[in-house]
């Protein structure tokens, strides 16, 4: 689901519900999932070397 | 009379083992505060004075037999009315468990009381954790001792006042993104949040199970150490010290970048204080990012709602009018999630834990304050910070929630007071395993730094 068309279905269910004063709040949490889908970490279905995990950090070394 | 009621764990212990003091007497010297402060500070939910007078005598009995006794023997603790205490109410600070009394004590409870602390009673904190100022509780809010008109900070923010305030002489807090260090930052206090699955979260009311954290708020490191270790399972002996490590030559992060951008200037001001006097005791202070910080809000964002809306949907179709308005808001904007966007979130949480874990390499602690800002004043939205105003939560939480993520463990500790007086903290936070090193680290640099009060 793309997040317009969630922000659409979730601003009228609150509405719905009898909870107006929600709809701020889910304005800020579409913002806040537009930017987690646009992390470099997420994979898809088409990527070239699909398989590696997404996670490049090397391993940690003993602290001194 | 001594203040006893003001004093660390540390010089009370040893006040009690030379006779010079009694459990009996600091207990009644804290019940009196509490009974004094409590209509200025709203800092306790229920307070548990017979219960904790008879500890107190048994604690002065037991050691006048001569009994060994560990170091919290007879001293006064308070613990966060979301923490389980056998036939006392646990609230999570709501009126949607006003009439719940627990059966049984919470593991964490069952260790203080074996180590023979005294517990004075339930501090207040924001509804169900679920907020940093402590101004949204179902009992009234908190108010800082420091500054009446201001937040004392949250979720723990009755543990906090507390603490700062004489009324314990430490408390049992939690941190889920930050409610142990927040309010221990803005009331000038020791908060101290161990590495997750450290201390048991068993019977303790939970946000998200795996962000949540229970650890201590204290006067001093070596306090929180005391406690930690109790809370641990490893109750220290009654003259256990912890030895501070060596400043000279030791490598720091000073964490650059997400953590240094939009950070009020009284607040810059003095962690760059602490800094210059770490560094003049010898320590090597060098800049450090994190290539995922600004990841941290969405990511943390995912996790803490979808599992406390779990948690909460049943209440929150059975007894929505029994939730403060803005905590019950949040917690339904949890029930709007997709599991597509969760699943991005736990991938995320790794990629920012490993990050934070190879800023540790090589260096004995990550440092950053641990609130961008000072105590907002009560009932605020937003707060100045730099050129601009951002929402009071956004800002308390975003230098502390990146290590409820990585895991890690993190304390704050004051480092000195802003131009009007409030409270400031230094954030410090260690690798994984190394509980133990970051607090020895931590107690060299609190005897180099400022103190807050």
């Amino acid at each position: 689901m793309t997040v317009d068309r969630w922000l659409t279905a979730a601003l009228a269910d609150a509405e719905r519900r009898g909870l107006p004063e929600l709809k701020p709040l889910l304005q800020g949490l579409a913002s806040s999932i537009t930017a987690l889908r646009a992390a470099d970490w997420n994979e898809r279905a088409d990527d070239a070397g699909a398989s590696e995990p997404a996670a490049p950090v090397p391993p940690p070394q003993e602290p001194r | 009379m001594s203040a006893w009621h003001d004093e660390t764990i540390d010089a009370l212990r040893g006040a009690m083992a030379r006779g010079e003091t009694t459990s009996v007497r600091v207990t009644e010297q804290c019940l009196a505060r509490i009974e004094a402060e409590q209509p200025r500070l709203n800092a306790f939910i229920t307070v548990t004075a017979d219960a904790a007078l008879a500890a107190a005598h048994a604690a002065d009995r037991a050691r006048a037999a001569g009994a060994a006794v560990s170091a919290l023997h007879g001293i006064p603790i308070s613990l966060k009315d979301l923490i389980d205490q056998a036939g006392v109410h646990t609230t999570a600070g709501s009126q949607v468990r006003r009439d719940v009394v627990a059966t049984t004590d919470a593991p964490v409870t069952a260790r203080l009381k074996a180590a023979g602390a005294v517990l004075v009673g339930k501090n207040n904190l924001h509804e169900f954790a679920f907020g940093t100022t402590s101004d949204d509780s179902g009992f009234g809010g908190v108010r800082n001792p420091v500054d009446p008109g201001r937040s004392a900070g949250g979720s723990s923010g009755g543990s906090a006042a507390a603490v700062r305030a004489g009324l314990s002489i430490a408390s049992i807090g939690t941190d889920t993104g930050g409610s142990i260090r927040i309010p221990a930052g803005v009331c000038g206090v020791v908060g101290f949040k161990p590495e997750w699955g450290d201390i048991p979260g068993d019977g303790v009311v939970p946000l998200s199970r795996q962000l949540d954290h229970v650890g201590p708020l204290a006067r001093s490191v070596t306090d929180a150490w005391l406690v930690h270790e109790t809370l641990a399972g490893r109750a220290p002996a009654a003259n256990a010290q912890l030895h501070a490590t060596p400043l000279q030559g030791l490598r720091f992060g000073l964490l650059d970048g997400y953590f240094a951008q939009r950070v009020a200037a009284d607040v810059r001001d003095r962690v760059a204080d602490a800094v210059a006097a770490l560094e003049r005791a010898g320590a090597i202070v060098e800049p450090v990012t994190l290539p995922h910080a600004a990841d941290v809000g969405p990511v943390y964002l995912q996790i803490v709602l979808g599992d406390a809306a779990a948690y909460h949907a049943a209440t929150l179709e059975s007894r929505p009018g029994d939730y403060t308005p803005p905590v019950r808001l949040r917690l339904e904007m949890g029930r709007y999630l997709l599991g597509e966007d969760y699943a991005r979130a736990l991938v995320g949480r790794e990629v920012i834990a490993r990050e934070i874990d190879a800023a540790l390499a090589g260096r004995a602690a990550l440092l950053c304050p641990t609130l961008p800002v000072t105590a907002p004043p009560v009932g605020a939205l937003t707060v100045p910070v730099g050129d601009g105003e951002e929402p009071v939560r956004n800002a308390m939480l975003r230098l502390t929630q990146p290590f409820n993520l990585g895991r890690q463990p993190a304390v704050s500790l004051p480092c000195g007071l802003s131009p009007a007086g409030l409270p400031v903290g230094l954030q410090l936070v260690g690798a994984r395993g190394g509980t133990q090193a970051l607090l020895q680290v931590a107690l060299a640099c609190e005897r180099v730094m400022a103190p807050a009060r």
